[in-house]
């Protein structure tokens, strides 16, 4: 454990160069990121236009700042270890890295940061000028602000951990898509990603205060832009902990079930 | 006539090809009726706020909706597929077996691959149409309906001709396969009314991503509110595309020398 600063150094050092050849699909990415905030900001811009300049509390420069953070909450949070590990079952390389004398996820988070490193700046440049063109609304708050760090780091944490261990149905089942896809779609209506939560039913309200989602996105967006109380905050965060510490305990299990049924199918 | 025979003839072999793997039509309907569910339980959401979005009423949306998953099922199930053959026959040379074909050759790259699963996405799509227009009623006219399906047509072929371009590309460089994901990115674009895009996003998804000309404008013609002009366009462009697309293929056919042949 004392050597993990160390391993991470070169880990993102080779993450880096391995990331700068692929710099075409960090554009792909990076469009799919912008497009569809940008989207369901231009949609619920209308609506709140339609109605009077207002929908549930949301003005469209409201709107604007809510989906411009969001898309940044989005883009910092994001994962895409699902898909590589759907490639390495199937083509077997996975083995590889299990011959290695450390866990495979510490080359997953190094990977990840370090795409996010070169795509960030990017990023920042497509919300100022996103920024400019539809004049977001912020109330921002000192306390709030500062409160949204670590509820960032912790969304970043919970958001990895709990896709990584979706990645590992690759371990069980051929047909990932499928489970990704549900996910994705359970995900866009609970993590806040179509709308901000307050405007959804309550059911499904409680089902976003129940379900990790919410608390991987949303709940930092919301913070940020200073729509909650000092307690829901509090709340927010505190959800969060109980969270990071569920999936630490059950990726070990479910990792450790994965390898058990492991047989390199294309090797 | 020869067109149809040979198209059945491609459906056939995607058929054959794809009936070894049954499984996977249930997992691409599954995988369909869910993205239909998302974007019906999204369109409930927001009609549950407002009544009319841009000043396309809920029914009239819906048809939008029809029509997004009309022409992208008609896109996934032919023109992607085989247009990332084409991209991947020149990279390894195996364009040379189309070429030596007694047939058009941008006939056979254009239907050469058929992944039949995706007639899922087609099939909603119609029936989400469907019901659409069951929902408007008798405010559909003839006119209306001849317009829509005149506009469909020429909206497919503006996209035929887009990705036809794109994929001519792969004569001159090899990551071509990247702007063909763009486009299918952007394409999500194309299910709402593009009249709620602010005034430079409408121009860059009408004339420089066609994807307005592909969705939005037929739901326009069979909600009855289709200029004359708007149809002319549409008409128009997809004469040009057609014609431009003909015309770079022909250049890039020339080009090619069957890389590894």
């Amino acid at each position: 454990m004392r050597d993990l600063p160390q391993i991470y150094a070169q880990q993102f050092k080779t993450s880096l160069a391995m990331m700068l050849q692929y710099r075409a699909s960090l554009v792909i990415w990076l469009i799919a990121h912008v497009l569809e905030p940008l989207i369901f900001l231009v949609v619920w811009s209308a609506v709140s236009r339609s109605s009077g300049g207002s929908v549930g509390g949301y003005s469209p420069g409201d709107f604007a700042a809510y989906f411009i953070v969001l898309m940044l909450v989005n883009h910092v949070t994001y994962t895409w270890v699902m898909y590589e590990y759907e490639y390495e079952v199937r083509h077997g390389t996975l083995s590889f890295a299990l011959l290695k004398p450390l866990h495979p996820i510490h080359s997953n988070i190094a990977d990840n940061v370090s795409s996010k490193l070169i795509t960030l700046p990017g990023m920042a440049v497509v919300a100022v000028i996103l920024a400019l063109i539809f004049r977001p609304v912020f109330h921002l708050q000192l306390w709030a602000l500062a409160a949204f760090i670590p509820a960032l780091f912790l969304a970043f944490l919970v958001r990895f951990l709990m896709e990584w261990m979706l990645a590992l149905a690759a371990f069980w089942t051929t047909r990932v898509s499928a489970v990704n896809q549900v996910y994705f779609v359970v995900a866009l209506f609970l993590s806040g990603q179509l709308a901000p939560i307050a405007l959804l039913p309550l059911p499904v309200r409680v089902a976003a205060f129940i379900l990790p989602f919410r608390w991987t996105v949303g709940f930092p967006v919301e913070l940020f832009l200073g729509k909650l109380t000092p307690m829901q905050a509090l709340t927010g965060i505190a959800v969060q902990l109980v969270w990071l510490g569920l999936s630490l305990l059950l990726m070990r299990v479910v990792w450790r079930a994965g390898l058990r049924i492991y047989s390199a199918v294309g090797a | 006539m020869r067109f149809f025979r040979l198209f059945a003839v491609f459906v056939r072999v995607g058929v054959m090809s794809e009936l070894a793997y049954r499984g996977n039509f249930f997992v691409q309907l599954f995988e369909s009726l869910l993205e239909l569910g998302t974007a019906l339980a999204g369109l409930a959401v927001i009609f549950a706020h407002t009544t009319s979005l841009g000043g396309w009423r809920p029914d009239e949306v819906l048809a939008l909706v029809g029509v997004y998953f009309l022409m992208g099922g008609a896109i996934r199930l032919i023109i992607q597929p085989s247009m990332q053959q084409l991209v991947e026959g020149v990279h390894d040379g195996t364009l040379d077996f189309t070429l030596t074909k007694p047939e058009d050759a941008q006939l056979l790259v254009s239907i050469s691959r058929v992944e039949i699963w995706k007639l899922t996405d087609f099939v909603l799509g119609f029936g989400v149409l469907v019901a659409a227009l069951a929902r408007m009623g008798e405010r559909v006219g003839w006119g209306q309906a001849g317009a829509f399906a005149l506009t469909l047509l020429a909206g497919g072929a503006i996209v035929y001709s887009f990705w036809l371009i794109l994929a001519t590309f792969s004569f001159w460089f090899v990551r071509v396969e990247n702007m063909l994901e763009i486009f299918q990115s952007m394409y999500e674009a194309g299910r709402w009314p593009v009249s709620l895009y602010p005034g430079w996003l409408r121009f860059f998804l009408t004339f420089l991503i066609p994807v307005a000309f592909a969705t939005t404008v037929p739901a326009q013609a069979l909600a009855g509110r289709l200029t004359w002009q708007t149809l002319a366009e549409s008409l128009g462009l997809a004469v040009v595309m057609l014609v431009v697309s003909r015309l770079f293929w022909r250049v890039g056919i020339r080009r090619y020398s069957g890389a590894s042949a």
